[in-house]
Formats: C-alpha cells, structure tokens, sequence
C-alpha cells in the first residue's frame, strides 16, 4: 500500500499548503468587515473553475492509479506470479503517444498565439497519433494473446491488461473531449472559447503520458 | 482585469420554460437536490424494511416461513451497502451538498451545473441496477456488505450470477455519479464564492461537506479497483483475489489469489467512507446547534482544524477492520495507535458542541432536539470504538452484536439523526412552509428512545458472544435464554421505530401542502441561505446581485447589537445597536 500512502500523503500535503495560504489561521471572529476581493484566494485568471475541475478529476486518477499499482506490488509477492515478457511493440507505442501528447502541445502554443491552422494541426496530429497508440495497444494484447498468455493464466498478465486498458478508456474519454473540440473549430467556433478546451486536453494528454511512462516503467522492472 | 466571482458574471444562466427542463432534467442545484433526496430517501425505506424483515426473523425464530437463511443474507448485505452508500452518501452530499454549498457559499449554482445533472441521473441509474438485483434468478448477493472474496462468488453464497455483477455494476456507476457531482462540489467551493467569503468565514456545514467529499474522491477509487479486479475474477477467472479452494466438492478454476488484498482495498474506502458520512453530520450539527443555541460555535478555529485533521488521519487507519485477520503485531500496535489519535480530534469537536450549549439561550425546538440527540448517540458509540479499536478487546469482540451495535450508534444512528434535524431546520427553505412542532417532537423522542432500546442491548449480546450475521442461534449452548428474550424486546423497538418514520412522512407531506407559510428566516441564522430575496430561493438564488460578506457565520448574541443575530452580509457599520 506505499505507492497509495504517498499519494495521499502528497495530496494531504497539498491541501493543507492551500488551506495554510488562505489564512486558515485567521480569527474570523476578530475581522468583521468588507475584505478585497482577490482576499478570498481566488486569483484573476479569465475561468479557473474548468482548471481547478481537471486538477482535482486528475487526483482521482491518480488515486485510481495509484491502488491499482499498490495493488500489483502486494500480489507480486505471492509465490504463483510469472514475470511477463513485454511485447517490443510497446515501445513503438510509447513513441506514438509522445508525438499524440507534442501535438497538443503544438495546438496549444498555436492557440496563444490565436493560428487557427496551427491549432488545427496539432489537434489532428494528437488525434491520429493517440488513436495509433490505442490500436498499438489493442495489437500488443492480440501478440500476447496468440502466444499464450490469456487474462486470466496468471496474475501479471491480469494486471498488464487491466493496466493498459484502463489507461486506453482514459484515453478514450480525452479523445471525446477531443473530438467535440475538433468539431467545433471546423464549423467556426470562437478561438477564445476553444483555447480553454484545448489547454485542458494539453494538460490531460500530459498527464496521461506520464502515467503511461510510470506504468511502463513499472511493467518493464518487474 | 479584477476578478469577478464566477458566479457574477453574465454567464447563459438558461432558465428553463417547460415544466419537464424545471423539474426533470433540471440544472438548478436546488432541484438537484431535492431529486437526490427523495431517491435516497426512497432507497433507505427500502433498507429500512429490509431490516424489520431481519429483525424479525432474529426476535421470533422459527415463526416467519417467507425469510430463509439465504434471504437473510441478502437482506443483510441489500441493507448494509444502501444504507451505507445508497443513502447516507448521497444523501448528506448529494441532497445536502447540493443544496447548501452554492446559497452558503454564495454562488448562484454549482460551477457545471450540466454536470451535476447528470451527476443526479447516473445515481439513479445506479439505484435502479442495485434495485433490479431483487429482480433476477437467484436474488441479491448475500456476501454482506463488505463483499469479501472468496465467498462472494465462491458457491454456496446467495446471489452468486447475476447478483454480485449487479451489486459491483452498480457500485462503479455510483462512483461514476459521485465523482461528477464531487468535482461540482469542491470546485465551487474553491472558486465560486462570493465576495468576502474567506474560507474562514464559511460555514462549518461547508467545511464538513467540502472535507467529505475530498476524502470522498480520493477513497472512492479504492472501491472502484476492487469492484473491477473482482468482477474480473467472477467473469474471466483472473485470481486477483480468489485462491484455489475446493468449493461444494470440486476444485475452482483460480490459483494463489489474495482475499487480504481485497480487504486492505476494500477498507482503504471503508474506513474513509465513515467519515465521508460523519463530517458532513459534524458539520451541519454545529450550525444547527450554534444557531439553536444562539451562541457563536465554541472554539470555531478548531472545528476546522479537526475537520481536516480528521480528514488526513482517517487515511492511516484502515486495518483496524482486519485484526482479525491475522497481521504482523507491529502493524497492529501501528494501527491501534493511529485509531486513537483519531479520536482526539473527534473527542474535541464533542467537547465544543457541549460548550457551544454551555449556558446559550436553548431553543429546544425540532432540529435541536434531532443535534442534542445526536451528541448523546454519537459519544456512546465513539466510546465503544475506543475499545475496538485495540486489537485485544477487537479479537474476542470481533464479528459479534458488539459491532452491531458500535456501528449502528455511531454511523447509523447518529448521521441520521442529523439528516433528520437538517430536514426540519432547513424545511422551511426548501418549501417555504413551516412543518408541525408537535409531529416533529414525537417523531424525536421515539426514534431517540427507540433506537436505544434496539442497540443498547446489542452491546450486551456482544459480550455474551452473540455473533453477528446469524440467520439463527440454534445449537450455541453458550448463549443463554435472556438472548433471546432480548433479541424479541429489541425487534418489537425496532418494528416501534420503523413505524414512527411513518410521523415523518406525514409531516413533510402534510406541511408541504397545508403547513403555515414559512419566514424566510424564522430561526434567525445568520448564514447566506436565510438572506435569500425569495423564499424559496428561485433560480440563480440571489436576484440581480450577489451578496456580500462581511462577518464569519457565527454572529449571535454580539454584545452591543439589538437582535441577537447578525447576517454574514451586513455590514459593520448597518448593524443597529441596543439601546
Ligand atoms: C431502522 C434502523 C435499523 C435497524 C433496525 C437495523 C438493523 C440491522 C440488522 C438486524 C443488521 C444485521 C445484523 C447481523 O445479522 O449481523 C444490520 C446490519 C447492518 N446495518 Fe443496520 N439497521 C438499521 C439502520 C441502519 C443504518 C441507518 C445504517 C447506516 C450506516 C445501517 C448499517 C448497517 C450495516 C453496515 C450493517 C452490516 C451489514 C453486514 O453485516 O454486511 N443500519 N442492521
Ligand atoms: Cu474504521
């Protein structure tokens, strides 16, 4: 359970630095009176509440994550675990979500500088590669399949399926959002009101690299 | 550019036109509400007679020939997790989050309202899969509440096909639903209050909710992977969980499965989940007592502080459940210390409730009698886990009526008598009418006495050893004739009880049409939701501009002032003085 009490911990401490930033320690009862407005520890950023929404759904990932890696440590104990020979493919597929994960990236510096066909760009890179690294994943599940290692034939196996597919249902989920955003740019939309989604799937395909990486990492040690 | 509240600007607030968009498929926060209530309201009638049917077959044995051994299990495991989950969550989050954070908060709605509506709609669905489980060959799982592998799909065990898929389905739609509306209510809290409200001078019923559903958020997930890896178990036959075992004769198809590591998941949320419900009741019971006491909540600081501290520690402690389930003694010495540290800032929150009331001017009206209460049944139950939460009173004490009875008194008993208080002191709100003293005064003191008179005795039985889950006590030489005569005593209070919640439904019903017009603030609170312009608040809550705070929520009996409340939006320089 260590890999879930650090993320808590880390969570824990989180909170408590925001709370310890926005005087938690005042004597409310002292301080009757009109305060400024920022004083409620809200900055001026143009709509923070889709921010801080994504920020708190991607701590609960995380802790979905997080168990599932506690989780993979204490069963690995036990004597029945196989080791699991990972698929060269998976690499080919990292690749693929790093180019998914850049074409955010492109599309969100393009949406800064308000270039529409920039945006464009890397939106349709991100898609076309996300949507690769999916069928990627699909494919390394096929090899693992045909050369015997089913699901349910041993623990790790089990744990390498649920892990990668939980990760591609993220995906996919992001790829919806995606798919709206695409949507709304080619019939016209505003920039400003895409700009925001476009920051937000920048900072969900991000994250989503990194768990893949942790995961990968994890799969490739053990 | 300066920052404009969230909630103050123009946005498309659509107001709906048709009945259906106003009622059904609603995104005002109030109406989201109202729906989540009455499901879980609902739900729990259902648990709630799902417990007479136990009782019953506990207090006259061998009488009702409809209730066999596999159907008290379900009813058991049905009753358990809806009460648990069904109602108590959604309840106090999403019926009481809902409804409180944006008018306390000052916001005019959740910060995605669309969101929360579907929030509201994927509990329901998650209702309805649970519900259909009564519906399917086989009937319910029968696993209890906790749902411990291997027996939870292992033969032998009531509801093994259908029912346990349902039950895990419907688990992960709920958390599903939660996760919607929990963003909604952490994020407005965070970003949609209104000017001047600091959070120090929020609410403590906000503090308690908006904790709870943090812990809600980063718990849940714990339930979700367990759920996941034992349906994959159940239906591919992966061992997660499930050892190889000879079942009914013949050898599964699993090997080396750990159902520890369901346990330590499954408690990892199980002992969060408790205070998921208790800091919501902690929170709301302040106001109701503060407000009813017309004195400012004793020692407010520190009610915040052991909000989150309770919070943070209910993390560390979760395998106070699993002593008996074998453990490295340091472990258990570890877990044992942390459960009592919990209890030092639960011990503190007790004491300021008590001092809050030490010398106020009581108003022994419904909802105070309903936060009275519950201070009584909460302090007698958070003694008792005192001792269980050593290993070695745990062990012998472990799985008998003794826990029955400790976690009745504390999250059975108590948050409900706080969702009871809640509803009458906020009833006027939400309806705009006042509901009848009288009715209201009865429906207290039997369900306070009554409920005393089933879990009291519950704790006795424990120590005779009476073990919990028993469809029937035949062949246990050891416990003596008074069980039983408890066990029937404790029925006919438990069937009393039942019938008195009918008091309640005649209330709400009756004075939701024919009660007496309400004040808009006729208990003379001080927070936001008593200052709307309308009552009840309408959509948006707050007219053509949001108010302003300028004081903390707790502003009564002010010296120097000529009422005995001051509004958290009244200015220094507006409030009249004594003469
Ligand atoms: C009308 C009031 C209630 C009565 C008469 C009642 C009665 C019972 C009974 C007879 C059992 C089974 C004991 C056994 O055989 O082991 C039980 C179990 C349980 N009850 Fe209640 N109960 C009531 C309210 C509640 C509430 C409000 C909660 C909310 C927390 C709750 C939570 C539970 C839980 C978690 C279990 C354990 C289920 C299991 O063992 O799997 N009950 N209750
Ligand atoms: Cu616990």
């Amino acid at each position: 359970m260590e890999t879930i009490l650090l993320f808590i911990a880390a969570a824990i401490v989180t909170c408590l630095t925001y709370l310890w930033r926005n005087q938690i320690t005042e004597k409310p009862w002292l301080t009757a009176g009109a305060i400024e407005d920022d004083a409620s520890g809200v900055s001026d950023e143009i709509d923070p509440a889709a921010r801080t929404g994504l920020m708190v759904f991607l701590a609960v990932v995380t802790s979905v994550f997080a168990l599932f890696i506690s989780a993979y440590f204490l069963r690995m104990e036990l004597n029945d675990w196989r080791p699991l020979p990972e698929p060269g493919l998976l690499w080919v597929n990292t690749l693929l979500l790093f180019i998914g994960s850049f074409g955010m990236q492109a599309a969100w510096n393009a949406a800064r500088r308000e270039d529409k066909r920039g945006i464009q760009n890397g939106l349709l890179i991100a898609g076309a590669f996300t949507l690769a690294f999916i069928g990627g994943q699909l494919w390394a599940w096929q090899l693992l399949s045909d050369s015997g290692y089913f699901v349910y034939s041993n623990p790790a196996n089990a744990f390498f399926f649920v892990f990668t597919g939980l990760h591609a249902i993220h995906l996919l989920g992001g790829l919806w959002v995606w798919l709206t955003t695409t949507h709304r740019l080619w019939s016209g939309a505003h920039l400003e009101t895409v700009g925001l989604r476009v920051e937000l799937c920048k900072t969900y395909w991000h994250y989503l690299l990194i768990v893949w990486l942790v995961l990968f990492a994890l799969l490739l040690s053990t | 550019m300066a920052y404009v509240p969230i909630a103050d600007r123009g946005q498309e607030m659509s107001h709906p036109h048709s009945w259906v968009t106003k009622y059904v498929w609603s995104q005002d926060h109030k109406v989201i509400a109202i729906q989540y209530s009455i499901t879980a309201i609902a739900v729990g009638v259902v648990a709630m007679v799902l417990s007479g049917l136990m009782r019953l077959q506990l207090g006259f044995p061998d009488t009702f020939s409809f209730i066999d051994p596999n159907q008290y299990y379900q009813f058991v495991t049905m009753h358990g997790m809806i009460m648990v989950i069904y109602l108590l969550t959604a309840l106090f989050l999403g019926g009481f989050g809902n409804y409180l954070i944006p008018l306390m908060c000052g916001a005019r709605d959740m910060v995605f309202p669309y969101m929360n509506m579907l929030s509201y709609w994927v509990y329901l669905l998650s209702v309805l899969i649970l519900m259909a489980s009564f519906f399917v060959p086989g009937g319910p799982t029968g696993a209890g509440w906790t749902l411990y592998p291997p027996q939870a799909i292992a033969q032998g065990t009531p509801g093994i096909g259908a029912g346990i898929l349902l039950m895990l389905i419907s688990l992960g739609v709920f958390i599903v639903a939660f996760t919607m509306g929990g963003l909604n209510y952490v994020t407005t809290v965070l970003q949609a209050r209104t000017h001047g409200m600091t959070l120090m001078r929020m609410p403590l019923s906000v503090w308690g909710i908006f904790t709870a559903t943090v812990l809600g958020l980063l718990a849940f997930p714990a339930l979700l992977v367990s759920a996941i890896m034992m349906t994959l178990d159940n239906l591919i036959g992966t061992s997660f969980f499930m050892p190889a075992m000879v079942s009914m004769g013949e050898l599964n198809e699993h090997e080396g499965g750990s159902p520890v590591l369901f346990q330590h998941l499954f408690w990892f949320f199980g002992h969060p989940e408790v205070y998921i419900v208790a800091l919501p009741a902690f929170g709301i019971v302040s106001d109701l007592i503060s407000t009813h006491a017309r004195k400012n909540i004793f020692g407010y600081r520190m009610m915040v502080w052991a909000i989150v501290g309770i919070g943070a520690l209910s993390f560390i402690v979760w395998a106070h459940h699993m002593y008996v389930s074998g453990m490295n003694p340091y472990f258990g010495f570890f877990f044992a210390t942390t459960t009592l540290i919990i209890a030092v800032p639960t011990a503190i929150k007790v004491y300021n409730w008590v001092l809050t009331l030490w010398r106020g001017n009581l108003q022994l009206n419904v909802p105070m009698l309903f936060a009275i209460g519950f201070i009584f049944t909460f302090t007698h139950g958070g003694l008792t886990g005192l001792f269980l939460g050593n290993v070695v009173v745990d062990l012998p004490l472990s799985d008998t009526y003794f826990v029955v009875g400790h976690f009745h008194m504390v999250m059975g008993v108590s948050p409900v008598l706080v969702l009871f208080g809640a509803i009458y002191h906020w009833f006027p709100k939400i309806t705009g009418k006042m509901f009848s003293e009288t009715l209201g005064k009865w429906h207290f003191w039997l369900t306070l006495l009554g409920t005393y008179s089933i879990y009291l005795p519950m704790h006795y039985l424990g120590f005779l050893g009476v073990p919990r889950r028993y469809f029937a006590f035949d062949g246990t030489d050891f416990i003596p004739a008074s069980a039983e005569a408890a066990n029937v005593s404790i029925t006919v209070a438990a069937l009393i009880v039942a019938a008195t919640q009918i008091l309640f439904f005649i209330n709400v019903i009756y004075s939701l049409f024919y009660g007496k017009k309400a004040d808009p603030n006729p208990w003379g609170a001080t927070t936001l939701e008593w200052q709307t312009p309308q009552n009840p608040p309408e959509h948006g809550n707050w007219g053509d501009e949001l108010p302003r705070v300028y004081r903390w929520a707790y502003d009564y009996s002010v010296p120097g002032a000529k009422q005995d409340f001051i509004p958290q939006n009244v200015p220094p320089e507006a409030v009249e003085k004594a003469e």
